[in-house]
Parts: C-alpha cells; structure tokens; sequence
C-alpha cells in the first residue's frame, strides 16, 4: 500500500465519521418518545409451549387494558438462563422484569440485579409462603406457583405387604420407613425406593436438604446466616447422612436408572421420591391405585422443598412502576389457575388452588397442596446459596459413594464458611 | 514363484485382514452413536429408555414414527437456527480465510520491524482459554459503536449485543490461522516474490496473484479447522444473543432440557443440526483428513 491510498483511506474514513456523527445517535430524539413504554420482560420458558401459551396470554391482555406501557418478551431455555442473566447484568444490559429461580432471589439482589418488589401486600400475602422470595426482609419477587416432592407408590403393593399407609399427620417414622424399605427389598424390589440421585444439580439440595431438616440438621445456621458449622455437619447431619450412605449400601436406592419416574411407572421401583411434574404420567400408568404420599419423619416432622421460578423487577429498569403495574395485572387467579392447569404446578393463591382442575377440591393431585402447605420450608434466604447448594451436592454425592461423613461435611462446612467470610458475611 | 513369496504372500494378506478387522471395530465404535441417535429420533422416550442396554437400542424397532420432528419443530424455530447458524458460520470462515492469510502474508513474506515480537504474542494468546475472557469481552461488546435504521434514517448507537455481527467479528482473526498461514506462507520461494517485485507487482498482487493460488492445502485447513468450532458455537451466542430469531443451532440444544427431558426430540434434534455437518464432511472427506494431518505435522 502506498502514501496516497493510506491517506485516501484516513479522509475517507473521518469523513464517513463525521457523517455519522452529523445522523445523530439512535434513540435520541425523533419520534420514539411518542406511544406506549416498552418493558423488556425475560422468561425462562423457552421450549415449554404451555407455560409460554399463559404468559403471551396474559401480555396480550395487559397490553390491551392501558396505552402507557407495552410488554415485550423475549424467552430463554431454562439451562441457560442464569448465564444470559449474569452476562446481561456485566453488560449492564439486564431487561425490566425476569423471572429467577426462588432460591437465587438473595443473591441476585445482594448482586444488585434486582430492586425490591414493592408489590402491594394484598398480592404478597395471599401467595403461599414459599412463593414469596426475601433478602433481609425485604420482598424481591413473588411467583405464580410452586412444585412439591412427595412418596409415589401403589396402594395394592403396600397392602400386600402389610404397610401401613402414612399421612401428613402420621408419617412413618425414619425406623418404620427403614423397615418398610426391607420389607419391599424383601418382596422382590430389588432396589425399593428411586430417590433420584442420579439427577444432578439443585435437585440435591431441593430433594435431600429437607431430609436433613426433618433429622434437625440444615443447610447454614439460619439464625445469622453467618456459618453451617454445627448446622451441617453436628450430630444430627452425621446421623442423617449415615441413614443417607447406608441405604445406597444396602440396595434400598441407587444412583443408577434415569432422571424422571420411568421405573416406579414401570413397576420395577415400589416407592419414588419425586416431584409433582411427574404425578400426570404416574398417575396414567398407575391410575387410582397411585398413592401420594409425605416423606419420612426424620425426628422433626416431615420436611419438603420449597420455592420455584418467581418474579421480580431489574435495579437497572428504566420504569419499575410499569413492571409493577404489569406484575399486578399478572397475579390474577386466572392466570395462576392457567399456568396450574397447563404446567401441571401447585398454584399459589386459595382462589387458584379451588378452581384448578387437578389441585381443586375434587383434584386428581389434590394431595401436593397439603404437602406444599403443611411441609414446605425455603432453602436458606442468603446469598451464599449457590455456594452452598453446589457443596451440599458435592459432600452429599462423596457421602452416597462411601466417604467418610463426618469428614466430608466438615470439608463442605469449611468451604461455605470460607466462602461467606471472603464475601464478608453477605450482608448479613 | 517361490515358496518364500507365497509365505510374504500369505503374511501381507493376514496383515491386511487384521487391518480390516481392527479399523471395522473402530468404525462400529464410532459409528454406533450416530446410529444410536438416529434410531433413538424415531422412538417414543419410554421406549428410548427401555431399549438402552440391549441390541433394540440400535435397531429400529417397535413404535417407529416421525413423531420426534414433529415435536422438535413445535418447541424449537428449527429452520430458523439453522439459517442462522450456517449464516455465522460461512461468515465466520470465509472472513477469517482473508483477515487470517493476509495477516499470515505479513508476517511471513514482508520485512518491518517488531515482526517477530507480534508473531510470539500472537502464538502466546493460544493459551488463553476463552472462558476467562468472556465476561470481559461481553462488557466490551456491549459498548462498541454500531450503525442502526431509525425511522429510515441511518444513526448510529452502541452496542453489538443482539446482531449477527457479534457472533461473527470476534472470531474472525484467530491465533491459530495466523499461525498455519504463516509456517505455510514461509515453506513458498522468495524468488517468486522478488521476481514479481522485479515486474512491478504490488505486495497485494503478490499475494493475491502468487502466494493464495499455491496456498490452497493451508487454506483448507483453515476452513475445515474454523468450520467446527464456528458450527458448535454455544457459550458466546447465549451470553450476547437475547433475541431468539438470532440463536444459532446450539442454543437450541437447551429448549429440550425441561423438567423431564424430552429425549426422542433431543436425539430428533441432534440428528437434523448433525446432518449439515456429516453433508459437509462427507463431501470435503478427502480434504478434511489430509488437513487434519497437515496441521498436526505443521502445528
């Protein structure tokens, strides 16, 4: 390349720079202050048609009822939601209303993704507990519904066996449940009970953390939010996750099959321990005689997991009354009763629960509102969550393939509590 | 003919059976799971399930239907990944065959100052996963100037985040290409430069006219090495692409991944986004193995 062309190419290019500068900046001025405020809204949805169907529904009908503010949406596979999130938040980039999984609410609003909810408390407080995600006390998003775990199994297989059926007020004791194990292995199952360990991910902590409560153990000393020493690894965790280690050792669960309830439907598991998403399918390949069923009392009562995906409003949104506008447009019963009926989940209001087909009154699934009413209790409301759910699934896992258990929840107390003090106690 | 031939004879021939067997027990290896997937896309999930751990699981047996696409292009815009993908993919290539030679071109053949220090920090960027850079690089993306139709006027803004250009600019110049290029660009005589200097050619005629045409095994390696990669792209496209009519084909792998896994329609999916993949390998077979190997005696 020669002098000329280098300084034809620099003329040209201040030249077209100039220009440009002359066009002005885009969305500035003209005519888009005119018309309706649009609310960037991100969904999790993505490649569920059903759950999608309610909320188009519902943005075409909120758009519909005021000129000041238009809804947009944009939808996410679910596997890949929290990392669009976190790359939108580095690119300050982050829309008005998104929806989160419960047990993140704290740390995405210690993070400052998101800004309180200021929802009127009328909406908050008529949503079951653990739809309603907090961090210090303040209300950072509300949720439509929530999921429960609960005991499938056949009514005829424990008649035949002489077990007695549980309920939420009579649960079986960890010592019958032992024995009922037994005496299933005993009849033939060769492995009873599916537990669900070889799934991954957040469904350790969701499934088996409750477990842990029920024994009277947790997952962080709730009270200061500060340590998991004693909560996690004191004598009461040790005795549980012996139960926990002993059972994969005597065959009455495994880690292997697939994730999902093909084996219980398939009759080859008696007991499942699984989630309402899975109670339509079992309930064709069983039909009545499927039982649901409350989990075992550990020594505290009956625990199961609690908070799904909820709501909540970006710090960043350029028009949080618009968002809040639209969340309460959204928390109708109608909706709710919507995304019961399509999505097969627990509603959160008493509205939705009567009038949804499967959870209402004469529901096939009527059983999950008690458990989710009487039985749930929300993961630890910190932002040290994330870490802690990933230890939990780390020393549990170890515990399952014969590690040493007081050693291994030790090593997981020693990593969250290392974790919280390099974070200087989250706020807390 | 001896007797000592015959045995030679007989001892190639065992050779050349043994050879047969082991690389036909390789290829059943290899090919099952391909096998494994297709069959798998024409099957209900229960029975997917039930199947796995016998011979039926490779066979196509049982409820055998098209029901599997169906879903697939219910849950997922199929089409519309895939013109997007092949869209940033050919982008990603061909623009990365120009930037990438060219600046091979520099460093092999053309005489300044420092060429030596760019070619190492060039080589050195190698090492850097691309992880580790992400984050950053979506920040930085996020704030370079773009031009936008507003209205029917052309303004500008800021921000590549949502555009085709996004998932294509940052790949265009790679460490490795550069490199390739330029261990290639040194092996082509210097005559042939200083002659066409001689007859008054430019250093862009020189390279278009003399260095490219005798380049072609290098540039096939590049294309078949860039082609893979830019097809898989994941990581990157979820992180900078919100709009779902901007996804590529990778993405799209995760709508499956609900609750219960849609397994016939994963493996349904899987088969229609390896499908322009095996058309491209099987058409560049030749090319695609002699490319492989040159990088690995060049690298």
């Amino acid at each position: 390349m020669n002098r000329g062309s280098l300084t034809k190419i620099v003329s040209a290019s201040a030249v077209s720079a100039l220009a440009l500068t002359a066009c002005g900046q885009a969305g500035q001025g003209g005519a888009d202050g005119d018309g309706p405020e649009r609310l960037t809204m991100w969904t999790h949805s993505a490649g569920n048609p059903a759950e999608l169907e309610v909320y188009e529904q519902i943005i075409a009908d909120f758009n519909a009822s005021q000129d000041d503010y238009e809804v947009v949406t944009e939808a996410f596979p679910q596997g890949a939601y929290n990392d669009a999130i976190v790359a939108a938040a580095a690119a300050d980039d982050l829309p008005c209303l998104l929806d989160m999984d419960g047990p993140i609410v704290p740390n995405w609003a210690w993070a400052g993704y998101i800004q309180p909810l200021g929802l009127p408390t009328e909406i908050t407080d008529a949503l079951l507990p653990t739809a309603v995600g907090s961090y210090q006390g303040e209300i950072y998003s509300a949720g439509y519904w929530d999921a429960a775990l609960s005991i499938f199994a056949r009514e005829s297989v424990l008649q035949e066996n002489g077990i007695r059926i549980p309920t939420v007020d009579d649960p079986w004791t960890i010592d019958e449940f032992d024995s009922v194990l037994a005496t299933l292995q005993d009849a033939g199952y060769e492995t009873p009970l599916d537990i669900g360990a070889e799934d991954t991910g957040e469904w350790w902590p969701y499934a088996y953390s409750p477990m842990l409560q029920s024994a009277g153990g947790d997952l962080i000393d709730r009270d200061t939010m500060l340590s998991a020493e004693g909560a996690l690894n004191g004598p009461e965790a040790v005795e549980f996750f012996t139960w926990f280690q002993d059972a994969f050792a005597k065959g009455w669960a495994s880690n292997g099959g697939t994730v999902g309830n093909e084996e219980f439907n398939n009759d080859e598991v008696a007991l499942s321990y699984t989630g309402v998403w899975n109670a339509l399918d079992s309930l064709e390949a069983a039909g009545d005689d499927l039982l649901i069923l409350p989990p075992p009392d550990f020594g505290n009562g009956p625990k199961i997991g609690g908070a799904s995906w909820q709501w909540g409003i970006s710090s960043t949104c350029s028009s949080p009354e618009g968002a809040r506008a639209y969340l309460e447009f959204s928390f109708q019963d109608k909706y709710i009763t919507q995304f019961s009926d399509k999505q097969v989940v627990i509603p959160a209001t008493e509205g939705a629960v009567e009038a949804s087909e499967h959870f209402g009154p004469d529901g096939d699934l009527r059983p999950f509102v008690e458990l989710s009413q009487e039985l749930a209790v929300p993961r630890p409301e910190t932002p040290a969550y994330p870490v802690i759910s990933s230890t939990f699934e780390k020393a549990a896992k170890d515990i399952m393939n014969g590690a040493d258990v007081q050693q291994a929840l030790d090593t997981a107390v020693a990593e969250i509590d290392a974790n919280i003090q390099s974070n200087d106690g989250y706020g807390f | 003919m001896t007797t000592a031939t015959l045995g030679e004879r007989d001892v190639r021939r065992r050779h050349k059976v043994g050879s047969y067997v082991v690389m036909s027990a390789l290829a059943v290896v290899f090919l099952f799971p391909l096998v494994f997937m297709f069959v798998s896309s024409l099957k209900p999930d229960a029975q997917i399930l039930s199947d796995v751990g016998s011979p039926r699981a490779f066979l196509p047996v049982g409820d055998i239907s098209l029901e599997n696409y169906f879903g697939v292009f219910d849950r997922v815009p199929v089409s519309r990944f895939l013109v997007n993908s092949v869209l940033v993919t050919v982008l990603t290539v061909g623009l990365g065959l120009v930037v990438n030679s060219m600046a091979g071109f520099a460093l092999s053949r053309l005489r300044w100052r420092g060429r030596a220090l760019v070619l190492a920090v060039v080589i050195a960027t190698l090492i850097v996963p691309f992880e580790t850079i992400a984050v950053p690089m979506v920040y930085w993306v996020s704030k370079l100037p773009t031009l936008v139709m507003e209205g029917g006027v052309l303004k500008y803004d800021f921000g590549w985040l949502n555009s085709y250009h996004v998932q294509i600019v940052p790949f265009v110049a790679n460490a490795f290409s550069i490199f390739l290029f330029t261990q290639y660009f040194s092996t082509i005589p210097k005559s042939l430069d200083e002659a066409a200097r001689i007859d008054g050619a430019s250093w862009f005629t020189i390279y278009r006219r003399i260095v490219v045409p005798l380049a072609g095994p290098a540039f096939a390696t590049v294309a078949i090495l860039t082609f893979l990669p830019a097809w898989n792209q994941y990581l990157w496209p979820l992180m900078v692409v919100q709009q779902e009519e901007l996804r590529p084909v990778m993405v799209g792998m995760q709508y499956f991944f609900q609750l219960n896994t849609a397994w016939g329609e994963v493996m349904a999916y899987t088969s229609l986004i390896t499908l322009p993949v095996l058309a491209v390998f099987l058409a560049f077979q030749r090319a695609f193995v002699s490319s492989v190997a040159a990088s690995g005696v060049k690298g």
